[in-house]
């Protein structure tokens, strides 16, 4: 059984913009992205939104619903009431290009920052092998979508527009984790980039990355936590420096 | 369809070309009902700890060799008789109660627990209060700066923590004593028991000793135990909230239970001698 549904979707580009009030047919099994197309077909056809796969696995339709960092396609109707007022609006964290789309290339720019792969030396490719103990830490972290969610509800940047330039973000917080932890990476200077190039001190593992995070990555628990530890090893630990220092470890 | 443009400098916070969003938060569930709970459980917490590591009383049951966690070792000559089971090698504090020199090492512990950052980060400074919902302060620095870059030193505050939980343990062994100094069970015994469980289990939850057993590793394949040790520790981790606040809750009552018994208030309930 179908219903009208009231929606407020915020319309507008860098120059300004509004909430813009839509009642518009809800049908059972729908998510907010067939609403927000159902709005474009109907009654605004110049609504620009992001998506791609409506399947949760391209990360194109991240956007905040009711406040919260949600991707459309994933958000079902069903978990809303009839009456409720439905909210759409962009990221809050990046650049609005139009209505529900947001420029989100400052995550291309810390990624391009991120020194890659090191393969070992004396291994041509092909020849890699690992065993699945030694990669399942890292595999957790390949499961990444790049919605950006976990970027844009971080509140080291969403808060602090000063902190993007010495920021990654958790996304990239979790490339290191899975770079320091990859069983061949060669490079060995994960933790200090992590710490002074990354920005890993200022999170303050308030964890709303792991909440919003769509593939369930424990971004928190399994990646930043784990890799500030790994910095305190190498930065604020004499016992384990003694320990380096004297015998072999990893 | 019906909006009112907002131009783009009503935003909060002051950014480049971001959605112009007055609202500081446009979440509509109770967003505010975690901080809320954890403030006052945690306020309550840090009251009644404090009260209690000043008042230097009744913390001993000697019948039963009752002792509380707040006052455990009691290391001061100025220990109730009987209640130094380590000796008193700090010799008489006077009227400073011999529980504030212990009491660093869970408080520490606690502090700096990375479970305890994300509660009080949120509960009490509010940075942020709730996920996409704007905190107030203008700068923000994180755990980069003195005095918050001291939370790198949890690591030695659980190293501490274990030697404390050893003798939590010892206490509670000791506390199967009976009436006439065999063995017995009572009520109080069963609590510190259970303070001294919940006590490791939050200890062997937490995360630097998921890293330290093998979460510092590169190579588990290589070191078959140390992989078997992080599994059960992560296993464990995934429980570290519940624990921590378990054993918190559990470790205050524990102490208000030892405190009414040695005062006199309540009678403690044996079931066994």
């Amino acid at each position: 059984m179908g219903y009208q549904a009231r929606f407020r979707v915020w319309r507008g580009d860098d120059t300004g913009g509004d909430l813009a009030d839509f009642t518009v047919e809800v049908n059972e099994g729908e998510v907010v992205l067939d609403i927000v197309h159902r709005i474009q077909a109907t009654q605004a056809p110049d609504l620009a939104v992001r998506w791609n796969c409506k399947a949760g696995k391209c990360g194109s339709c991240s956007a905040e619903i009711n406040g919260r960092p949600r991707l459309l396609c994933m958000t079902r109707m069903s978990t809303f009431g009839e009456s409720e007022v439905v909210t759409v609006t962009p990221l809050r964290t990046f650049p609005v290009v139009r209505d529900l789309v947001t420029d989100v290339s400052f995550n291309y720019v810390k990624a391009r920052e991120m020194p890659a792969f090191a393969p070992p030396p004396g291994l041509a490719p092909g020849e890699y092998r690992m065993q699945q103990v030694d990669v399942e830490r890292s595999q957790e972290f390949r499961k990444c979508i790049e919605c950006f969610l976990c970027q844009n509800t971080c509140h080291v940047v969403r808060d602090h527009e000063e902190n993007k330039e010495e920021f990654a973000g958790p996304r990239y917080f979790i490339r290191a984790a899975e770079l320091d932890m990859h069983p061949l990476d060669a490079r060995d200077d994960r933790r200090e980039y992590a710490q002074a190039e990354q920005g890993l001190g200022l999170c303050n593992i308030t964890k709303c990355c792991t909440e919003v995070c769509p593939e369930h990555i424990k971004i928190t628990d399994n990646a930043i936590i784990p890799m500030k530890e790994r910095v305190v090893d190498r930065r604020y630990d004499p016992l384990v420096w003694l320990g380096n220092k004297i015998g072999r470890r990893g | 369809m019906t909006s009112t443009r907002i131009p783009p400098a009503s935003a909060t916070p002051a950014t480049a070309g971001r959605a112009a969003i007055a609202a500081r938060t446009l979440r509509t569930d109770r967003w505010w009902l975690q901080p809320a709970v954890t403030f006052a459980v945690l306020f309550a917490f840090v009251v009644y700890s404090t009260v209690r590591a000043f008042s230097n009383a009744a913390y001993f049951v000697p019948a039963y060799d009752y002792i509380s966690p707040f006052y455990s070792p009691c290391l001061a000559a100025n220990c109730a008789d009987g209640a130094s089971h380590l000796g008193q090698p700090l010799g008489n504090l006077g009227i400073i109660s011999p529980a504030l020199l212990i009491l660093i090492v869970p408080l520490g512990f606690r502090l700096t627990c990375y479970y305890y950052r994300k509660a009080y980060y949120r509960a009490f400074w509010l940075s942020p209060p709730a996920c996409a919902v704007a905190e107030p302060h203008a700068k923000y620095s994180g755990e980069t700066r003195f005095p918050l870059i001291l939370q790198n030193l949890h690591r030695y505050f659980f190293y501490l923590g274990l030697v404390l939980n050893v003798i939590l343990t010892y206490d509670a062994f000791i506390a199967f004593k009976g009436k006439d100094g065999g063995i017995g069970l009572g009520i109080g015994t069963l609590v510190l028991l259970g303070n001294a469980t919940l006590l490791w289990l939050y200890s062997l939850s937490c995360h630097s000793c998921r890293h330290a057993v093998g979460g510092r590793l590169k190579h588990f394949s290589a070191h078959p135990v140390r992989y078997r040790l992080w599994t059960w520790v992560s296993r464990l981790n995934g429980h570290h909230m519940k624990f921590a606040w378990v054993s918190l809750i559990w470790v205050a009552l524990a102490d208000l239970y030892v405190s009414l018994v040695a005062s006199g208030t309540l009678t403690d309930l044996r079931i066994v001698n």
